[in-house]
């Protein structure tokens, strides 16, 4: 498959988060990705309120689903090995890598030796953290990604906005103009208005991707120790056909993933698909453990499992260890109102919203992240819906608290800051400030009793008129 | 505290095992060092032991557990509202029936691909001549697949497939249209009840756990486009569940 826009896909995982400000102005003045957003929060807000209403255990589930979580990483050392025993006893290989180079170069490697030419793909935020596809395309692999969302992506050459719906502000419209594109050999006339024509020709194009590639690589919604086994979570089914029909089977998996049991498994699974679509369950989930035996008929004859490190194991003893719960469910950007009006392409790198502003920062460094933590209002909504109870303002906060700590606050914020600080310190002089400065703004402001504009505030009043202050101060008022 | 700027980060030559081993040996020892040191080593080594060996109580929900003929309406009407269909039988012998009534009312054509369960064994499909039966893994052109469950749950109207030498879990998958066969005396309440079963039948789970356990809810499905449900994306296009009534002994 040529890449059939201009830019080169290299250049997608590149974090731009450092540009956030202008990403987000972008995000904010394009109509069709408010269309999409808007769409996005009804949609998924509601129904994960339903099913949450209907299933009158959903809280003590919650916090099951945290202390699974929590001993699973107070023990996770032992956890992990008992994994790998697990899956080499029923022939699975374990690799573990310490970084995105790393994983990338080992991936390759069982590429290279199973001869792939075609490498079909299930959905992987691994893979997107790890951006696997550039780096099988530049040793002459082509990988196809077989989620509707994600082949739509990969033909427009972008990075996901979503953690699990990936292509979630691209219109229809624009899904039929990049098929026409690259579906060229097919009638230009084709009818693809509909979601149905557009769904077919995606069904039918993808068929021979699975039959001819040489190796399937899907991602990990969780790792069992007990079995070995990697599970996942799908609707569509691509994943199973992509584990199951290439003779090599690759799963990208991160070390947090481990759960102990199969009953542990069942029990966050309880949670994860209520919080994320508010289905009841995905359409499949499914536990694979090593390769196919002897006597089966079909399946991989190679299993290999990646487990990633990537900075994770470093936030094991910091004040963000709780972000290492996360089982990906999306629930936080849902409901997250920021998320809901910049998208996740804003964020700049491959995980958006609150969970994202928490795990980049310690995943590729503050440096480039830093606006991200302060791209929060902390109304508590994604704490609230989080079903492992991530205190996600809290390490929002943790973050902001480092920024300032480590000089990366911006010179203006920085100094606003300090000329507040300096008078919420000394109340005498912060209320004769105020009381001067109500009645400068007061007599400003004449008749009207609003600011068009003012020095200073041009973000408040280019969007809408600033009210002059009333009477007196609140402490005067309150005496 | 952590360190915030990522150190240069390098090197890996591929499948280098010595740097394999490397990376496994740094990534435990970064995580030791980073868990409680108030606990030894030994002591977590204990504390998982009673994790794996005692399963914990876990927070069931009450909604799965029911009585036998309160199950089966659950499990269909969970089955039914994620676009599933069901119909049940008295016995094996009125399953080539239903198939083949269940391909005609789609305008399907009318010959199956199924696998070598036991269960299908007994079916005397040769009484149905019109009904093509074919064996084994699913290809490209096979448009209609049967295959035989483990086990249902009616709490989310789940069937619970397993893979081994007479189930192949391609069948579940390639069709557009998956008849799945579930014996009312394997349909459960919750999925807990199908690990025990499937525990009690296979023995030690680490040695005999097969390659595959599907969950299947429901037919193949999107929200990518515009967060319009479609069905039938890359999986089957339709699911229809044939619950069969009978005894263990008929059916299991």
């Amino acid at each position: 498959m040529t890449p059939p826009l201009e830019k080169e896909r290299i250049k997608q995982m590149k974090v731009t988060s450092s540009s956030f400000k202008e990403n987000t102005r972008d995000a904010l003045s394009n109509p069709t990705l408010q269309n999409s957003l808007k769409r996005l929060h009804t949609g998924f807000v509601s129904s994960r309120s339903r099913a949450a209403a209907r299933m009158p255990e959903f809280e003590l589930l919650r916090d099951q689903a945290r202390d699974i979580k929590d001993h699973v990483l107070a023990h996770l050392d032992v956890y992990l090995e008992k994994f790998e025993l697990q899956c080499q006893a029923h022939g699975g290989h374990v690799h573990w890598c310490r970084d995105e180079n790393h994983a990338k170069d080992v991936v390759l490697d069982i590429c290279q030796k199973a001869n792939a030419k075609t490498v079909t793909k299930g959905k992987s935020m691994i893979g997107e953290e790890i951006a696997i596809n550039d780096h099988l395309e530049a040793n002459g692999i082509e990988p196809i990604e077989t989620d509707l969302g994600e082949y739509i992506i990969q033909l427009r050459n972008e990075p996901p906005s979503h953690i699990i719906a990936p292509a979630t502000h691209v219109s229809k419209e624009q899904v039929a103009d990049v098929f026409r594109l690259t579906h060229s050999d097919l009638d230009p006339a084709r009818n693809l208005d509909e979601p149905d024509n557009i769904l077919a020709e995606a069904r039918a194009m993808l068929r021979n991707r699975y039959m001819e590639a040489d190796v399937g690589i899907t991602g990990a919604n969780f790792l069992v120790a007990e079995t070995g086994s990697s599970i996942i979570v799908t609707n569509e089914g691509n994943g199973d056909l992509t584990q199951t029909l290439p003779r090599v089977h690759i799963v990208l998996a991160s070390i947090e993933k481990i759960v102990p049991t199969l009953l542990d498994a069942t029990a966050l699974l309880r949670v994860l698909a209520r919080s994320a679509t508010g289905q009841e369950m995905s359409s499949y989930t499914t536990f694979s453990t090593g390769p196919k035996r002897d006597t089966d008929v079909d399946g991989p004859s190679e299993y290999h499992v990646i487990l990633l490190d990537n900075g994770r194991s470093d936030l094991l003893d910091s004040e963000f260890k709780e972000m290492l719960r996360c089982i990906r469910c999306g629930a936080c950007l849902n409901h997250c109102p920021v998320y809901g009006a910049i998208g996740g392409h804003a964020y700049g790198w491959v995980y958006p919203g609150p969970m994202g502003s928490v795990l980049s920062p310690g995943l590729i460094g503050l440096q480039n992240t830093k606006h991200l933590p302060q791209a929060s209002t902390l109304c508590g909504k994604c704490e609230e819906v989080c079903p492992v109870r991530i205190p996600l303002p809290l390490l929002l906060r943790n973050w902001r608290f480092l920024i300032y700590d480590r000089g990366l606050t911006d010179r203006k914020l920085a100094f606003g800051l300090s000329i507040w600080a300096y008078l919420a310190k000394r109340p005498m002089l912060y209320h004769l400030v105020v009381r001067w400065l109500i009645r400068v703004l007061a007599l400003g402001a004449r008749k009207k009793g609003r600011y068009k504009y003012l020095p200073g505030l041009k973000a408040w009043t280019q969007t809408r008129d600033f009210p002059a202050p009333q009477g007196k101060t609140f402490m005067q008022q309150w005496r | 505290m952590i360190s915030l700027l990522r150190k240069g980060k390098p090197l890996c030559s591929n499948g280098d095992n010595q740097l394999m081993i490397n990376a496994r040996e740094e990534i435990l020892s970064k995580i030791k060092a980073g868990l409680d040191p108030l606990q030894s080593r030994e002591g977590r080594e204990k504390s998982v032991e009673t994790h794996l060996s005692n399963p914990s109580k876990h927070v069931i929900p009450k909604r799965g557990q029911l009585d036998r003929a309160k199950r089966i309406l659950l499990f269909q009407q969970m089955a039914e509202e994620v676009a599933a269909t069901t119909s049940r039988v008295s016995s094996l012998n009125e399953l080539p029936k239903t198939i083949i009534e269940y391909l005609n009312r789609h305008n399907l054509p009318s010959h199956i691909k199924t696998d070598t369960n036991p269960l299908l064994n007994r079916v005397d499909w040769a009484k149905h001549p019109t009904l093509e039966v074919k064996y084994g893994k699913a290809e490209d052109c096979d448009q209609n697949s049967v295959t035989v469950a483990f086990a249902g749950v009616a709490e989310t109207g789940t069937a619970v497939l397993t893979s081994g030498p007479n189930n192949p879990t391609t069948l579940n998958f390639l069709p557009e249209n998956h008849i799945i066969i579930l014996p009312v005396s394997r349909l459960f309440g919750t999925y807990e009840e199908t690990w025990a079963r499937l525990r009690a039948e296979m023995g030690e789970i680490e040695k005999t756990f097969p390659r595959t356990v599907n969950w299947i809810t429901g037919p193949s499905r999107t929200g990518d486009i515009e967060q319009t449900i479609q069905l039938g994306i890359h999986g089957p296009k339709r699911l229809h569940l044939i619950l069969v009534e009978g005894n263990d002994e008929e059916t299991g």
